[in-house]
C-alpha cells in the first residue's frame, strides 16, 4: 500500500520506511517555533527540565508577534523573557523590532520552512507551511520545550482526508473562500485528528500564497495538518529563499484515504463566516444587510502581498464608510515595503485606512483594534469565536481581502462586485 | 484513582478563547489564568467552581489555539477533569502533556449541571451519584498512559537528559 505525502514526510523524519495511520512515532523536527505567548511557558519548561542548550540554534525560531511592540508592562515582561533566551542561546533566527513579522508569514518568506520539512510550532496556525508541501502542525508549549531540547517530537500518524477542487474560479473567489467553503461543509471538527490534503486542477493553479491561506485554516476544521503537494510554483517560490536543502514529496496513487471529497468551485461565490464559528459560512449573496464598525485586513491567513494587492484593487479611488475603521496590516517588513513601493499605501491612506506595523494583535483581541460591546468587524483573519477580537458581545465575520475591502467602503458586509462591478 | 465532583455543563465546540481569553495571555501565572477560566462563557464560573468539580461538554472541546494556558487555567481553577464527547487535537495533547485528566464519553448529554459524578481514571468508568447507571469512556491509548505514568512529557525528557526522576 502506498503512502500519502504526509505519511512519507513523517516516515522519513522518523527513520522508517513505512508508517500507517495510528502509529506512534518519534520524529526529528526541522524547525521548532514559538511566539511571545507560547515561548515563555516553553522556556520555563526547558529550564525546569534542567536543559542548558537548544538542540540546534538554527532550528529553534522565536518570533514575538502577538503583543509587540509591547502593549503593556506584563507583555513587555513576557517578551523580555523571550528576548533574553534568544540572546543567551544565540538563536540565529529571532525577529524583533523592525525585523519582526507575523510568524507564519515571515518563516516562509525567509526560506526557513521548506517543502518536505517537519515543523512544529507552539501556535495552532503552524499548519500554514503545508502550503509549501511541508508537514507542519501546532503543539503546546510543553511539546515545544521538548523539541527545543531533543530536536524530536512524538506524533500519532493521522488518517488522511483528500479534498479535490475542480472547475473554474469565479471572479474574487480566492484560496480563503475555498477553505471557508470546505469548513462550512465538514464543520469545525470535520477533520478532527486527521491530515487534510488539498488537490485538483484548481489547487494546481492557485498561488503559493493562496495555498498557504488554505493550509493555515486546516486547524479550523480540527485537522492535524493541511498539505498541498509541491510543484513548479512551489519551486519558483522557494528557490532563492531556501536556507537549507529541501525535498518534494507526492502522495502515491494507491495511498489510502479515510475520506475523499470533491468540490466543483464553479458554483462557489465569495464566502463569509458568520459568528461565532468558522463553519457558519454563507455565500456573499446570502449575507443580507449587516452593518459593520471595523475591517481588519491582515493576519497569518491573509496579510501577504497578494492580499494587499487584492484589497487595493477594490479600495482604489474609494473611501471607507465614515462609520467604519479600516485597519490594514502587512505581515512582514518586506511585504510592508513592497506594498509601499507599489503605491498601495497611497490607495490605503486615501481610503482612510490605518496602516499598522506587522502584528497578530487584533486577530486575537490582543491590541491594535479591539472591538467594543455590540460592535461588528469583517476580518481576513481565521477565527470568529466569542470575544475573539474584544468584547464577548462583539462579532467577527471572516472573509477574503476583497470582500473585507468592499465591506469597508459600503459600511456593511458586501461583495467586491458591488464596488467594482462584475 | 477515583474522584467524585459536581458537574459544570457546557455545549459543543468550547474553544480556547472561551476557556481563557487572549486578553489575559500577557501572563502565564496559573493563579491569574484560573481567575478568568471560562469567563466569556460564564463570567461567574471561576468564582463559584469548587476544587474537584468536573467540566462536562459536547463535541470538539478545546478547539482553536495551541495555548497551553487553556488546560493550565482549568487545572489551576481546581477542576478534577474534563469529560467531553470529543476533544480538539492540540488541547487533547496539551492536557496529557501536563497531566490534566480528560475523558471522551459519548453520553455527556445525560450528565446534568450541579449533579455529582464519580469517575474512575483507571477503568474510564463514569457513574451518576445516586443512580446505578454506569457509563464508559474511551480507553486512553497505552502510549498516553505511559506518558501520564512517567509524570508527563517533561519528566520523560528529564530521564533522557539523565537528570533525577522527581
Amino acid at each position: 500500500m502506498g503512502m500519502t505525502i504526509t505519511e512519507k514526510i513523517l516516515a522519513a523524519h522518523a527513520g522508517l520506511d513505512h508508517v500507517t495511520p495510528g502509529d506512534l512515532i518519534s520524529a526529528k523536527v526541522d524547525v521548532a517555533l514559538g511566539n511571545d505567548i507560547t515561548a515563555p511557558i516553553a522556556i520555563k519548561r526547558f529550564r525546569d527540565a534542567g536543559a542548558e542548550k537548544v538542540f540546534d540554534k538554527d532550528r529553534v525560531i522565536l518570533v514575538p508577534d502577538h503583543f509587540v511592540p509591547n502593549k503593556d508592562i506584563q507583555s513587555a515582561m513576557q517578551v523580555k523573557t523571550v528576548r533574553e533566551f534568544a540572546r543567551e542561546q544565540g538563536l540565529t533566527y529571532f525577529f524583533d523590532g523592525g525585523e519582526m513579522g507575523v510568524e507564519h508569514a515571515i518563516l516562509p518568506e525567509k526560506g526557513l520552512v521548506l517543502p518536505g520539512d517537519l515543523v512544529i510550532g507552539a501556535d495552532s496556525h503552524t499548519c500554514t507551511y503545508g502550503g509549501l508541501g511541508a508537514f507542519s502542525t501546532g503543539v503546546g508549549s510543553t511539546d515545544l520545550a521538548a523539541a527545543m531540547i531533543t530536536g524530536e517530537v512524538w506524533l500519532r500518524v493521522p488518517e488522511a482526508m483528500k479534498f479535490v477542487f475542480t472547475g473554474e474560479l469565479s471572479p474574487w473567489v480566492e484560496g480563503k473562500d475555498l477553505i471557508l467553503y470546505l469548513i462550512g461543509d465538514i464543520g469545525v471538527d470535520g477533520a478532527l485528528y486527521r491530515s487534510m490534503e488539498f488537490t485538483g486542477p484548481v489547487i494546481d493553479k492557485l498561488s503559493v500564497e493562496g495555498r498557504m491561506t488554505m493550509a493555515n485554516m486546516a486547524i479550523e476544521a480540527g485537522g492535524k495538518n493541511g498539505i498541498i503537494a509541491p510543484d513548479a510554483l512551489t519551486e519558483e517560490y522557494v528557490s532563492g529563499r531556501a536556507v537549507r536543502e529541501y525535498q518534494f514529496y507526492q502522495s502515491d496513487a494507491d495511498a489510502e484515504y479515510a475520506e475523499v471529497r470533491e468540490y466543483d468551485v464553479s458554483t462557489i461565490e465569495p464566502q463569509v463566516a458568520f459568528p461565532h464559528l468558522p463553519e457558519n459560512t454563507r455565500g456573499i449573496s446570502e449575507v443580507g444587510d449587516v452593518p459593520i464598525d471595523q475591517v481588519v485586513i491582515g493576519s497569518c491567513t491573509n496579510g501577504r502581498i497578494e492580499d494587499m494587492r487584492s484589497a487595493a484593487a477594490i479600495l482604489k479611488g474609494h473611501r471607507a464608510d465614515k462609520n467604519v475603521r479600516l485597519i490594514i496590516i502587512p505581515t512582514t517588513p518586506h511585504i510592508y515595503r513592497t506594498a509601499m513601493e507599489e503605491g498601495l499605501f497611497e490607495i490605503f491612506m486615501d481610503a482612510g485606512a490605518v496602516i499598522s506595523p506587522p502584528t497578530c494583535g487584533p486577530c486575537l483581541g490582543g491590541h491594535m483594534g479591539i472591538l467594543a460591546q455590540g460592535e461588528r468587524a469583517v476580518a481576513t483573519t481565521n477565527r470568529n469565536f466569542v470575544g475573539r477580537m474584544g468584547h464577548p458581545e462583539s462579532e467577527v465575520y471572516l472573509s477574503n481581502p476583497a470582500v473585507a475591502a468592499a465591506s469597508a467602503i459600503l459600511g456593511k458586509i458586501a461583495g467586491p462586485a458591488e464596488v467594482v462591478g462584475s | 484513582m477515583e474522584i467524585t465532583g459536581k458537574v459544570w455543563r457546557f455545549g459543543d465546540d468550547v474553544d480556547t478563547d472561551l476557556i481563557i481569553p487572549a486578553r489575559y495571555l500577557n501572563t502565564s501565572d496559573p493563579a491569574e489564568l484560573a481567575k478568568h477560566c471560562m469567563e466569556d462563557a460564564d463570567p461567574e464560573f471561576a468564582g463559584r467552581v469548587s476544587p474537584g468539580d468536573i467540566i462536562v461538554a459536547g463535541k470538539n472541546f478545546g478547539c482553536g489555539s495551541s495555548r497551553e494556558h487553556a488546560p493550565i487555567a482549568i487545572k489551576a481553577a481546581g477542576l478534577a477533569c474534563v469529560i467531553a464527547k470529543s476533544f480538539a487535537r492540540i488541547f487533547y495533547r496539551n492536557s496529557f502533556n501536563m497531566g490534566l485528566p480528560i475523558l471522551e464519553c459519548p453520553d455527556t448529554d445525560l450528565f446534568e449541571a450541579g449533579k455529582a459524578l464519580t469517575v474512575n481514571f483507571d477503568t474510564g468508568e463514569i457513574m451518576l451519584v445516586g443512580d446505578d447507571t454506569r457509563f464508559s469512556s474511551k480507553p486512553i491509548p497505552p502510549f498516553m498512559q505511559e506518558l501520564v505514568q512517567s509524570g508527563g512529557l517533561m519528566q520523560h525528557i528529564r530521564k533522557r537528559l539523565g537528570g533525577s526522576d522527581q
